[in-house]
């Protein structure tokens, strides 16, 4: 437990800025395209009439179902308990809290699935299907990435990771890093139900994949799960940003610049990938999830191979 | 020690009493199950001494027979594996009592269930090679007659047949092991053993004859047929703790073996990876509840022997942090393996007894009906898919860092087996996620599929009890990991052939990553908390209205329409499909307005059909051309036996 005031105010930070990453998505989107687009705090607005509203439950749920939401979103807020933000330490990091964030990342996929369900829809069953296939193929790349960065800054815990990475590590060990963090963006899409694996914004039921697991959902339940999807695709993105960036100038406020602005750019690519490209066809995403996995293999392979 | 002696004697006493009790069914239940609570009480009490450090006297009794002694031990090891020998039957028992048909006496059932527990008590604290080969002979025969129940089906026998054969086959590995050990030695006696004149001979006889029993791939072909066949509450104790004696008896070897060459954890490793991912595979695409849960068991015994394996290669490469983190992660998976997989068979064994089927397919929407067996069953869901902050998850933590710092730690290509036990850890617990959705997930929440599953009811307090506690117990293990983690240290001393204090002082280097876990797991809990009291406040005095499931506006929606446990596993096992070998008929619909159409998919066991088969299809033909030597007359059968006592004769003499 390291406890120090901007540790805390970058928390804040992450919990209020989150939802603005989708909006970025979506205004580069809406570039790309030559749309006007939705305003860039789109989300917020969404998420405000969301806690205003009701709600309305199917006959078929249980508590299950109203226990999805919640606990999803609680599994991903101590998500970002454990991620360091931008040159400081994370609030609860020790030995082995990587994996304790794929575990976390696992809770909320599992009861998002089991809620999704719980409604008795072929269409949810689909959606819940489709969703453990690809991220039971996914948690090896993520695993092993974050292994190789262990194994290259000689510590198991993210703070640790995060902070014996540097500028001069892009020098030394510029594939195995590239490697690493391309098995991340990937892994970054897959599990942010992006394209070319999930289409957010498709219309078609039969189609979708996260989206569509979270149909029968309304209300403030339904406020949860967009701020845990956007509060989760925060972590994942600090985590990338940290690898690609690692910037330790020592000053809070020069760091968290960094940091943000590497989350903006994040935003902007994640938009560009999804102007500039079709998504696969559902037999070929396990490919791609293969393909992530097996960078982080070489890249953990290099690492392994570099002189002691 | 003298209350082992005393819990082994209770339950033989509870047993045979009630096998006397004849056609009263209440005396012979009372006598069954009270034994093996008390059986228990008595055991749980050294054993408890024993894990908390606290030394046991030893028993050492003459017996009358070539190298035998009886003579008992109970040290850290054997402590950690009573507890839940003894703890899994009490509440089984207990399950029991209300799970089997009324309408019979089940003397026998109960005399077998108690000589089981006996045998295995016996069978952890045994420290003489012939006592422990009887009660393993023992444990094994209790077991087929108990899986063996219901022998009026031809399905339930045939099981039987395999779960037989494959017993004997591992026992004649673990002969041939003992009686090279004895023959070097010259005693049987545990405390004798040294490190053989050929080491890695033993330890892969250990291997092939514990692992039948555990039920390493591709040595495991009977489990899938064994725990089905067998009454729920038998699978439960069957699957949860009577397998894990391989484990015991592996790891136990072990300790004679001296120290271990790096290969034999690779081999364990291998063999963990193997068994792991193609155990979950094969349980992901069953459409029975119990042959999934059986294969998920070795999934778990994959998991528990990369643990390890990877203390091993600690071991071999002298690093003590990664051979005590091996140890502890594979014998804490043990003991958390034992609570969930029992609650789960006892879950399943519920659902039986409520629906009359063991068909996934078949069922849905059993949570409302029962309440409890489906909220124990998700728990247990979660905790066996190694999810935080429940208890798979600390010991699947425990063997991931133990990778992880060997994977740090040791030199540059050393560490490969620790890689691919990191990725294929990874990918198995994904898996095993996928797998334990669809079981918790079609079973009890949607619609139901069935008149049977619509008409289901709660099963009464007798079986719900024991299946709550394990639900507890899994949670707590989860939530309190600094409290759990240092009862470690006795039985991680002994596996791993160190001194209490480095096994205490390395386990004391988790305090760290034991207390994160408890406040990550709290955070949880209290983040949860909130969100659903902020739910609360929101809604109050909203409209909160029920109303049909989002169909895309189709307004005659049917059970039926709900996705399948085989639509939901169909995308991974088409991943997969190159070992699964998933068999489809397939009658597609035809013509214009088409009216019939089905799909029959089938995954058989690919070791079970394509190698023990034809192997034992060969034995056979092999046994068929002695047949001429068997021709019933009584004379020939007189003439064998004249010339075979003249041969021995002549060659006694010359």
């Amino acid at each position: 437990m390291t406890m120090n005031s901007t540790t805390i105010l970058n928390l804040a930070l992450s919990v209020v800025l989150a939802p603005l990453l989708p909006g970025v998505i979506n205004r580069t989107k809406a570039f790309f395209a030559g749309r006007k687009g939705p305003p860039l705090l789109q989300l917020y607005y969404d998420l405000w009439k969301l806690l205003h509203k009701g709600a309305v439950y199917s006959r078929t749920t249980s508590w299950v179902f109203r226990l999805g939401p919640a606990l999803g979103l609680a599994a991903v807020l101590t998500a970002l308990l454990i991620v360091p933000t931008g040159g400081g330490s994370s609030l609860l990091g020790f030995d082995g809290d990587l994996i304790l964030l794929a575990g976390l990342f696992g809770l909320m996929r599992f009861i998002t699935v089991l809620a999704a369900l719980d409604t008795g829809s072929a269409f949810e069953g689909m959606g819940a299907s489709r969703e453990v296939t690809f991220s039971a193929l996914a948690e090896p790349a993520f695993l092993l990435g974050l292994a190789a960065l262990a194994k290259l800054t000689g510590s198991l815990s993210l703070t640790g990771i995060f902070g014996g990475l540097t500028v001069e590590s892009w020098w030394s060990a510029a594939p195995e890093l590239a490697l690493v963090a391309a098995a991340m963006f990937l892994v970054f899409l897959v599990e942010n139900a992006r394209i070319p694996v999930d289409d957010p914004n498709t219309h078609l039921e039969l189609t979708m994949i996260h989206e569509v697991m979270v149909l029968d959902h309304g209300g403030p339940d339904f406020a949860f799960i967009l701020y845990g999807a956007a509060l989760k695709m925060w972590v994942m993105g600090m985590i990338l940003v940290q690898i690609v960036l690692p910037a330790h100038s020592g000053t809070w406020l020069v760091d968290l610049a960094v940091l943000l602005a590497g989350l903006l750019s994040l935003g902007v690519a994640v938009g560009t990938v999804e102007s500039t490209m079709a998504r696969l066809r559902m037999v070929r995403v396990p490919q791609l999830l293969v393909t992530a996995g097996a960078l982080s293999v070489v890249a953990l392979v290099l690492v392994l191979r570099r002189p002691v | 020690m003298y209350l082992i002696v005393v819990a082994i004697g209770i339950y033989l006493l509870g047993g045979v009493a009630s096998f006397l009790s004849g056609s009263s069914r209440r005396a012979a239940m009372a006598f069954g199950v009270g034994a093996a609570v008390l059986g228990a009480a008595a055991a749980a009490i050294p054993a408890g001494m024993a894990l908390a450090g606290g030394s046991v006297e030893p028993i050492r009794w003459a017996w009358n027979m070539p190298l035998g002694s009886f003579s008992l031990a109970m040290d850290g090891l054997s402590a950690l594996f009573v507890l839940p020998i003894v703890v899994l039957p009490a509440l089984a028992a207990i399950y029991g009592s209300a799970y089997l048909d009324r309408a019979k006496s089940h003397g026998r059932s109960w005399l077998c269930f108690n000589l089981l527990a006996a045998s295995m008590v016996l069978l952890v604290v045994a420290r003489n090679g012939l006592l422990f080969l009887v009660a393993w002979e023992v444990m094994s025969l209790s077991s087929f007659f108990l899986v063996t129940s219901e022998n009026e089906k031809e399905s339930v026998r045939q099981a039987g047949w395999t779960y037989l054969i494959a017993m004997h086959l591992g026992t004649a590995f673990l002969l041939v092991m003992f009686l090279l050990l004895g023959r070097e030695n010259n005693s049987l006696d545990f405390e004798n053993f040294t490190a053989a004149g050929m080491p890695s001979v033993l330890f892969l006889l250990a291997v092939i004859g514990f692992g039948t029993k555990a039920g390493f791939l591709p040595l495991h072909v009977w489990l899938p047929e064994a725990h089905p066949a067998a009454p729920s509450h038998v699978s439960a104790v069957m699957s949860g703790v009577m397998i894990k004696t391989g484990i015991y008896g592996l790891v136990r070897t072990l300790t004679f073996l001296g120290p271990p060459l790096e290969w034999w954890g690779w081999v364990l490793i291998g063999v963990g990876v193997t068994s792991g991912i193609l155990g979950v595979l094969l349980a992901l695409s069953q459409s029975d509840l119990k042959r999934l849960l059986a294969y998920s068991s070795v999934e778990n015994i994959g998991i528990i022997t990369l643990s390890l394996g990877v203390g091993l290669v600690g071991l071999a490469r002298g690093n003590m942090t990664v051979a005590v983190l091996g140890f502890a992660g594979g014998l804490l998976h043990v003991v958390n393996h034992a609570l969930f997989k029992g609650l789960l068979f006892l879950g399943a064994g519920a659902v039986l007894h409520a629906t009359g089927t063991r068909e996934i397919d078949r069922l849905g929407g059993l949570i409302k009906k029962m309440p409890w067996t489906a909220a124990t069953f998700l728990i247990a869901s979660v905790a066996i898919a190694g999810l935080p902050p429940l208890n798979g998850f600390i010991s699947e933590l425990l063997i991931f860092v133990g990778s992880l710092k060997g994977m740090v730690a040791l030199g540059s290509w050393g560490p490969a087996a620790l890689l691919a036990a990191i990725g294929c850890l990874a990918l198995i617990g994904g898996l095993a996620a996928a797998c334990f959705a669809k079981a918790g997930g079609v079973v009890f929440l949607g619609e139901p599929r069935t008149e049977q599953a619509a008409k289901a009811h709660e099963v009464p307090s007798a079986m719900l009890i024991p299946m709550i506690a394990l639900a507890l117990a899994c949670i707590l293990i989860g939530l309190l990991a600094p409290l759990v983690l240092p009862w470690l240290s006795e039985a991680v001393a002994v596996a791993a052939g160190l001194p209490v204090e480095t096994a205490h002082a390395e386990l004391s280097g988790t305090t760290g990553l034991a207390n994160g876990m408890a406040w990550a797991g709290g955070a949880v809990v209290v983040i949860l908390g909130g969100l659903l009291l902020l739910r609360r406040r929101l809604l109050a005095g909203r409209k909160v209205e029920t109303a049909g499931t989002w169909d895309c506006g189709y307004v005659a929606p049917t059970a039926r329409m709900q996705y399948t446990a085989s639509s939901f596993a169909e995308p991974l096992t088409e991943v997969f499909q190159m070992f699964l070998r998933t068999r489809r008929e397939a009658q597609l619909p035809t013509g214009l307005f088409p009216r019939e159409a089905s799909l029959v998919t089938h995954t058989p066991d690919l070791f079970g059909e394509s190698v023990f088969r034809p192997a034992f299809q060969g034995v056979k033909w092999l046994m068929g051309r002695l047949q001429w030597l068997q021709h019933g007359r009584l004379q020939l059968y007189v003439l064998y036996i004249v010339l075979a006592l003249l041969i021995l004769l002549a060659w006694k003499l010359g």
